[in-house]
């Protein structure tokens, strides 16, 4: 669970990076709460090879990525 | 994440034709857009610094501003917030403006003074490539300001609100305000429509979140193009723009408000890079992120604006060249200004070394 509520863009995606690089997870929950990071965070996971799923969940976003 | 994000060109394509648009209308040469070098006019406009020849309120930035906070409304991303090491982002913006008028320019200038064949914006470039690549490292190792938090809709409002109304204070009572008679202050394409032009790219940059700094800075991290394009788009236009207008000049010296002194165009723009990616955009993506309600950009920008101020107060800004009987005098900076340059690089580094994450810096 990587849990970017709160901070700016780039830094959720590094923060998505770093977990990924760390242990290559097959699943990864990621908590972020704007828009321009749901984007940059998808586009990010799908280079990835990551499939993404978006829930919004009140002010946040809840991305699901699966490998 | 090749896939080119039109938005994005169509953005950097309109404010390279909204530059050559102002500049014909009025502004300084090769200064359609400059946020630093506006920042600096309004600084001197309200009396903070007493260089007479940049002084007026810019309502470019105004513009750029209340554009990006009523698309933001629209929209429904408008969001106030803050609480991210505000001290600190004061402190990096005054030192980004530092370095930024050491060069002469902002990021965006850097790039419109390049399509119109200055070189020495070529020089600026490779310092701020190489800024940014430095600062990347730290971001790409964990280095944050920490998160932000929601606040109450006044703090997202506070950066429009006070240029709106310093704006309305220079339209109604224009002698309360310094107004420069000659020098770039004294060029300016008429206000209201450089306000029309401004909100118009104001809004565009918040939807395609255009910025200088993120093209590279996303390049060195994430092999992501997506931001370079606009910038590719903003240097193809002015170019194609000053050819057909024949105010194409390739050379280094005696180029338009901007000096030939290489190692501090260089190092002017490490300062300027290295401190905007520790921000998180460049000078015009502050604006923009204000405009959306976020305080801890409209603290930059409070940053920024007082950077000029200490910058024309001790005398640190870029003099630019000049032609004495015919022979071109290189400008540059003050001794005091080289000093101050290198000291800001230091404080940038200590401040990038303070905010790594505690296991990070154990394992380096």
């Amino acid at each position: 669970m990587v849990d970017a509520r709160g901070y700016a863009c780039p830094i959720p995606v590094v923060m998505v990076q770093r977990a990924v690089k760390a242990d290559n997870p097959k699943s990864l929950t990621v908590l972020v709460d704007e828009q321009v990071c749901v984007e940059n965070v998808t586009r990010f996971a799908t280079a990835s090879g990551y499939k993404v799923s978006v829930q919004k969940d009140g002010e946040d976003f809840r991305l699901e990525l699966t490998k | 994440m090749k896939k080119i994000n039109w938005t994005v060109v169509l953005t950097g394509a309109l404010v390279g034709v909204a530059a050559l648009v102002l500049t014909f209308l009025g502004n300084p040469k090769n200064m359609g857009f400059c946020i630093a070098c506006f920042e600096r006019d309004i600084a001197g406009t309200l009396g903070l610094h007493s260089a007479a020849k940049v002084q007026y309120f810019r309502p470019e930035i105004l513009g750029l501003v209340l554009g990006s906070f009523i698309m933001a409304l629209i929209k429904g991303e408008f969001r106030a917030k803050g609480g991210s090491s505000p001290a600190t982002r004061f402190l990096l913006g005054a030192m980004v403006m530092i370095g930024a008028l050491a060069f002469l320019g902002c990021p965006l200038r850097m790039v419109l003074r390049l399509g119109a064949g200055d070189l020495n914006a070529l020089v600026g470039l490779l310092g701020f490539a190489v800024g940014i690549f430095v600062g990347s490292q730290f971001v790409k190792r964990g280095f944050t300001l920490k998160r932000t938090y929601t606040l109450g809709k006044a703090e997202g409002a506070a950066l429009p609100a006070f240029l709106l109304i310093a704006g309305l204070g220079f339209i109604l009572f224009p002698t309360l305000y310094k107004i420069s008679t000659e020098g770039p202050g004294s060029m300016h394409a008429p206000f209201f429509i450089a306000l029309a032009i401004a909100l118009v790219v104001g809004a565009l940059a918040q939807r395609s979140r255009l910025c200088m700094v993120g093209g590279i800075r996303d390049a060195i991290l994430f092999k992501d193009f997506k931001l370079l394009y606009g910038f590719v788009a903003v240097l193809v236009v002015t170019l194609i723009g000053t050819l057909a207008m024949g105010n194409f000049k390739l050379g280094f010296a005696n180029q338009p408000v901007a000096h030939s002194s290489h190692i501090w165009n260089f190092m002017g723009m490490v300062l300027a890079g290295w401190g905007s990616v520790l921000l998180g955009g460049c000078p015009l993506r502050q604006l923009i992120l204000a405009g959306e309600g976020n305080g801890d950009s409209a603290v930059t920008v409070f940053g920024m604006i007082a950077g000029a101020a200490i910058s024309h107060n001790f005398g640190l800004a870029g003099n630019p060249d000049s032609v004495v009987d015919g022979v071109t005098k290189v400008g540059g900076i003050s001794l005091t200004g080289k000093i101050v340059v290198i000291g800001c690089l230091v404080l940038v580094l200590v401040i990038s070394l303070l905010n790594m994450p505690k296991a990070e810096k154990k394992q380096a």
